[in-house]
């Protein structure tokens, strides 16, 4: 009987597999209009890259929504490491002084390679998310030598960090249609210093949310 | 058809395959991560030819990095949980 | 038939290859495993059908951008749901194989 239901899954995963290899080798040359257009309105964006435009600025609205699934998972996993009892990540005690020194050269290395990420996004390839990523790697380094021990529940000031970034996104876009122009619309002007601001505010916050990931201390195991 | 040119992204085709199949055949969890980390790495690659630099960007520091720390983080947990208790309080 | 199209094909290999092993293996974080794989392939395929006459498509790679981003944050939040299951349970589902 099992034999006979691997034989089938075996068989509906062959199919599925050659049912989408002809869908894809069938499909018509595309008409990609969408290039075009995002290239045509690129002055407009406030950027010159245009994966940052179409991010930050085109669907800006999908990227805020982005970032409250982000902090779901946040609260979702603070919420869930807080309910149980777990050994905490190793801490200085047991910390290698060679990891110790490595991390006390690559950590302001990562600071500074964030920043730059975070400010190249706007004309190379770049943004928040790679430099939130960068400086949440920097942040978990420090917590594998013991030197920051985030407590479970969260700070105030890491509650504030979670949140700031989406705040600022979502103060941004809704300011729109208070002047009357449909949502997520960027005054003409201000529309590279607003993504400046925007993306800051997102890579500190995306830090926050990747380094809270990987839960925190729960009370009871600080020392 | 003159096959040089994609001879490389051939070979990063059959490796991804190969990986991936390797990776959730593997028995060893421990060892089906580490493939995983690999994994994100050459998808980094693939990045690369497609011409998407900021995927490239973002899938090593984000697929690779993040996503294979927090599964090492997990298989780690698991082992230390089947352990029975060695060290008294 | 372009490069791009050749990653598209092997995006479509990894989504069954991840979904076969979703739904054979019981062990969680395999499906982890699994779930991943599967995301890795329709991001190739996203991307790859997008651009298979040549035309880098910024619109898709910000999709995909943010479907990586997405993705981790799925892994996070499963795998917390995993261990507090396995602390509660103990044994459900994480069974055998290690």
């Amino acid at each position: 009987m099992r034999m006979l239901r691997h034989a089938l899954t075996l068989a509906a995963i062959l199919l599925l597999f050659a049912a989408l290899v002809l869908a894809m080798l069938d499909l018509p040359m595309p008409d990609t209009p969408l290039a075009g257009i995002t290239q045509r309105h690129l002055g407009d964006s406030g950027v010159s890259h245009p994966v940052t435009a179409v991010l930050l600025n085109f669907r800006a609205y999908d990227t805020l929504l982005e970032i409250g699934v982000l902090l779901l998972a946040a609260f979702g996993t603070l919420a869930l490491r807080m309910a149980s009892d777990e050994t905490p990540i190793p801490t200085a005690s047991n910390a290698d002084s060679v990891l110790t020194g490595l991390v006390h050269l690559l950590v302001p290395l990562m600071v500074m390679l964030s920043g730059y990420l975070l400010w190249a996004g706007s004309h190379r390839p770049g943004g928040a998310f790679q430099a939130g990523a960068v400086l949440a790697a920097a942040g978990l380094l420090l917590r594998l030598i013991g030197y920051w021990r985030p407590p479970l529940p969260p700070s105030v000031l890491m509650r504030a960090g979670l949140l700031l970034g989406f705040l600022v996104f979502l103060t941004v876009v809704l300011a729109a249609p208070l002047s009357g122009a449909v949502l997520a619309t960027y005054p003409q002007a201000w529309a590279s210093e607003l993504i400046l601001v925007i993306e800051t505010a997102l890579t500190l916050s995306i830090a926050l949310v990747l380094l809270s990931l990987f839960g925190a201390e729960s009370g009871a195991m600080q020392r | 058809m003159n096959l040089a040119p994609w001879s490389f992204d051939l070979l990063l085709a059959v490796l991804l395959i190969g990986l991936a199949w390797r990776l959730l055949a593997s028995p060893d969890l421990f060892k089906a991560v580490v493939l995983f980390i690999v994994f994100g790495l050459l998808m980094t690659l693939a990045w690369a030819r497609l011409d998407a630099p900021d995927l490239a960007l973002a899938e090593a520091a984000i697929g690779a990095g993040i996503t294979g720390v927090l599964l090492l983080d997990a298989v780690g947990h698991l082992r230390r949980r089947q352990r029975p208790p060695e060290e008294g309080p | 038939m372009s490069i791009e199209l050749l990653y598209a094909l092997t995006g479509a290999a990894l989504f069954v290859l991840g979904l076969h092993a979703l739904v054979v293996h019981a062990h969680l974080l395999r499906k982890i495993l699994a779930f991943n794989i599967m995301g890795s392939g329709i991001f190739l395929v996203l991307v790859g059908l997008a651009q298979r006459s040549g035309i880098t498509d910024p619109v898709a790679q910000a999709l995909v951008l943010t479907g990586i981003v997405v993705a981790v944050s799925a892994s996070a939040l499963a795998l917390a749901l995993m261990r507090r299951l396995y602390a509660l349970s103990g044994t459900i589902t994480l069974d055998e194989s290690d």
